[in-house]
């Protein structure tokens, strides 16, 4: 008796037929939007896309009801709607990208990172000063901000998961109404709470309060995913051993989610280094290092960035743009780090 | 712990038997710091929430005093000073007001259809694999600084839309809101809508997304069971299920919208004058005017800058928490 391997057979997938169709319907539809560009009235690349989107679309509903009737209509429009959409939305993302590396990077050279802008204007070529002060600034405010709200946020989320008090649901819902605190309010609250009242003034402490009311949802509800995913098992193992419950949370659950817990503290991170308008309240803004976080003005990255935008000069402008790419650069790190951490399996 | 020696056991058999253990679940000391310490920082977001409102509000209640309700309506925003040198004040946020609210609605328009697209192909057309990296690359957009946005709106969109506003408003000038009073389009709500549109596509694709993946599976399976196409089981199925909470990411979106500062002062050419045509180069939002005038503000114009926080603080709070309470309710019923 001979065995006979039986192939799996993926019916879902794809024929060749079916591949070279949807192929042909976009070769023809660029064919003849380019063919409408060149000939008719329709001018530029808005043009060409419209055209395209429009052509596309209508060869292949042509092509989804000759195989399956009049049913495959709607459907056949609204999946091309959906994709169109959906490269809409991704078009700008990459566009944002490509500019910020292009017009970045002519201004990137060595000394922007061993100098300030004491001793340079913005208005100076690029290669006059540079934007150390600026990166120690952020330095300083994520380092202050990180050392006030990662512990608040995290509390925060273990009374939410651990303790789920009575007020657990009330404090949840708190907790996202402030996420949606506007950046430019938390400035201003800072300014009038702290700045005006107290002897702390404008200094790199008080941006990194403003900041910290940004941080602390963030942190909060991350923690709180991650905590909620750590098995009920492990925290009734160490109950039934005779730990109390500080010693099951202290020993066993954040522990077990610690990984979780730096992703969301790199997270609220990542939300914060971009920050512009709180900072326009609360660090003043200054041209020379300031190594000092709670006394005299300080700069921060996205200050820089700022204050190249708004003087608008094609110099100060190149300084911006250079600015924004080492932030963009900087956002990107704290991102990609966060996901690699965060895809990691949970307590290894 | 306790180590109980074999020998005590057997000691205690031929005594009386004890007395029954008390259990109760009385925590112990350290449970009580922990419970007590964690229970007030858990309180703290409640305490920043009231203290920034209450702060603002103390702010805003005096320029209520010597501006009165025109600080809502007026639409002049003029500090004058007479050559006694006795400063007058004619504050008001009522041009803002309508700016904030065209602007937000611009970015709506646009921004939400594209993030129901977004979220339809991520849970049901997209790949896997794709699905993946372009649900990192859709968080990672909302990562971007919004002074990124800015600068980018300026440089690279503002070129492109002014001409797409030019095309508007020559085939539908006769539709009122696509109307200008004077033909001059760049720096318009429409472009700066058009900003915020991007910056609110991350938000509200990602609530969408999380509603349409509660769909219950069994009534997407019977749907298919029945025969509907795909496009079918989304408008017989899923969008029943999850309107609602697309409305509430949609409000999350507005929220996010009203807030924006950086990206819109960049892009928007601030203008103390009511303006309804979304084409025209005049416009405004109460956050670009914060910044706006906060270098050169002092005194009184200051706190009415505080106050103009306030009403943002309010208006975006309320926004936030109906939005939430949708999507909280929705989520809910999927489970």
């Amino acid at each position: 008796m001979t065995m006979t391997q039986v192939k799996p057979q993926r019916p879902w997938k794809a024929t060749p037929r079916e591949i070279t169709t949807s192929f042909g319907v976009v070769a023809s539809a660029a064919a003849i939007s380019y063919l409408l560009v060149l000939l008719t009235g329709l001018k530029g690349k808005i043009g060409f896309i419209l055209s395209f989107i429009i052509i596309a679309t209508i060869l292949q509903v042509a092509v989804g009801v000759r195989k399956f009737g009049r049913k495959a209509l709607g459907d056949n429009i609204a999946a091309s709607l959906i994709y169109v959409g959906a490269a809409l939305v991704f078009l700008p993302v990459f566009s944002i990208l490509y500019m910020a590396v292009a017009k970045g990077a002519a201004g990137l050279h060595p000394s922007l990172f061993t100098e300030t802008m004491f001793n340079a204007s913005f208005l100076d070529p690029i290669d006059k000063g540079g934007l150390l002060h600026a990166l120690v600034g952020t330095m300083y405010l994520i380092i202050i901000a990180m050392i006030i709200s990662v512990p608040m946020g995290i509390l925060t989320a273990l009374y939410l998961t651990e303790i789920k008090g009575p007020a657990a649901g009330f404090i949840q819902f708190i907790v996202q109404a402030m996420s949606g605190v506007p950046s430019v309010v938390a400035g201003l609250f800072i300014f009038t709470s702290v700045i005006l009242i107290t002897p702390l003034k404008t200094s790199a402490a008080t941006g990194a309060l403003a900041l910290a009311i940004l941080m602390i949802p963030t942190v909060t509800r991350t923690s709180q995913e991650v905590l909620l995913l750590v098995p009920h098992d492990l925290r009734e193992a160490g109950l039934a051993l005779g730990a109390t419950q500080w010693k099951t949370v202290a020993t066993i659950v954040v522990p077990a989610a610690r990984n979780g817990l730096i992703t969301a503290t790199i997270l609220g991170i990542a939300r914060i280094a971009g920050e512009t308008a709180p900072l326009i309240f609360t660090i003043g803004g200054a041209d020379k290092l300031n190594l000092n976080p709670f006394k005299d003005y300080q700069s921060a990255l996205p200050f820089y960035v700022w204050k190249g935008l708004t003087l608008g000069t094609p110099e100060s402008l190149q300084r911006a743009w250079t600015g924004i790419l080492i932030l963009l650069i900087l956002v990107l790190t704290l991102f990609v780090a966060a996901r690699t951490l965060g895809g990691k399996k949970m307590g290894k | 712990m306790y180590k109980i020696h074999p020998m005590t056991l057997l000691e205690n058999k031929s005594a009386a038997t004890p007395a029954p253990r008390e259990i109760t679940t009385k925590p112990r000391v350290s449970d009580k710091i922990f419970r007590g310490v964690v229970t007030s920082f858990g309180m703290s977001a409640l305490v920043i929430l009231t203290l920034i409102g209450g702060f603002l509000a103390v702010r805003g209640i005096q320029t209520f005093h010597s501006q009165g309700w025109s600080f809502l309506t007026s639409y002049k925003w003029d500090v004058t000073v007479d050559d006694a040198g006795v400063t007058t004040n004619h504050l008001g946020v009522g041009a803002m007001l309508i700016g904030t609210v065209l602007v937000s609605i611009v970015a709506l328009v646009v921004g939400v259809p594209l993030s129901i697209a977004m979220a339809l192909f991520l849970t049901f057309y997209a790949p896997a694999r794709l699905k993946t990296i372009l649900v990192s690359i859709v968080d990672l957009m909302a990562a971007f600084p919004s002074v990124l946005f800015g600068l980018w709106g300026f440089f690279v969109l503002m070129p492109m839309a002014t001409y797409w506003a030019k095309l508007i408003f020559k085939y539908l000038s006769w539709i009122p809101i696509f109307n200008a009073p004077e033909p001059f389009f760049e720096r318009s709500p429409f472009i700066a809508g058009l900003v915020l549109a991007i910056m609110i596509i991350p938000i509200v694709t990602s609530v969408s997304r999380e509603v349409f993946a509660q769909t219950p599976l069994d009534r997407i399976q019977a749907a298919y069971a029945l025969g509907a196409t795909k496009w079918g089981m989304i408008k017989a199925v899923v969008f029943p299920f999850g309107s609602s909470g697309v409305v509430g990411g949609a409000m999350l979106g507005l929220g996010r919208a009203f807030g924006e500062t950086v990206a819109v002062y960049t892009v928007l050419n601030i203008v103390f004058a009511p303006n309804w045509h979304v084409l025209f180069g005049s416009g405004g939002n109460i956050a670009s005017l914060i910044i706006l005038k906060w270098g050169e503000a002092t005194g009184d114009e200051t706190t009415a800058l505080l106050a103009a926080g306030f009403i943002l603080f309010v208006m975006t709070l309320v926004v936030n928490m109906f939005a939430n309470f949708i999507v909280r309710q929705t989520l809910k019923s999927g489970k």
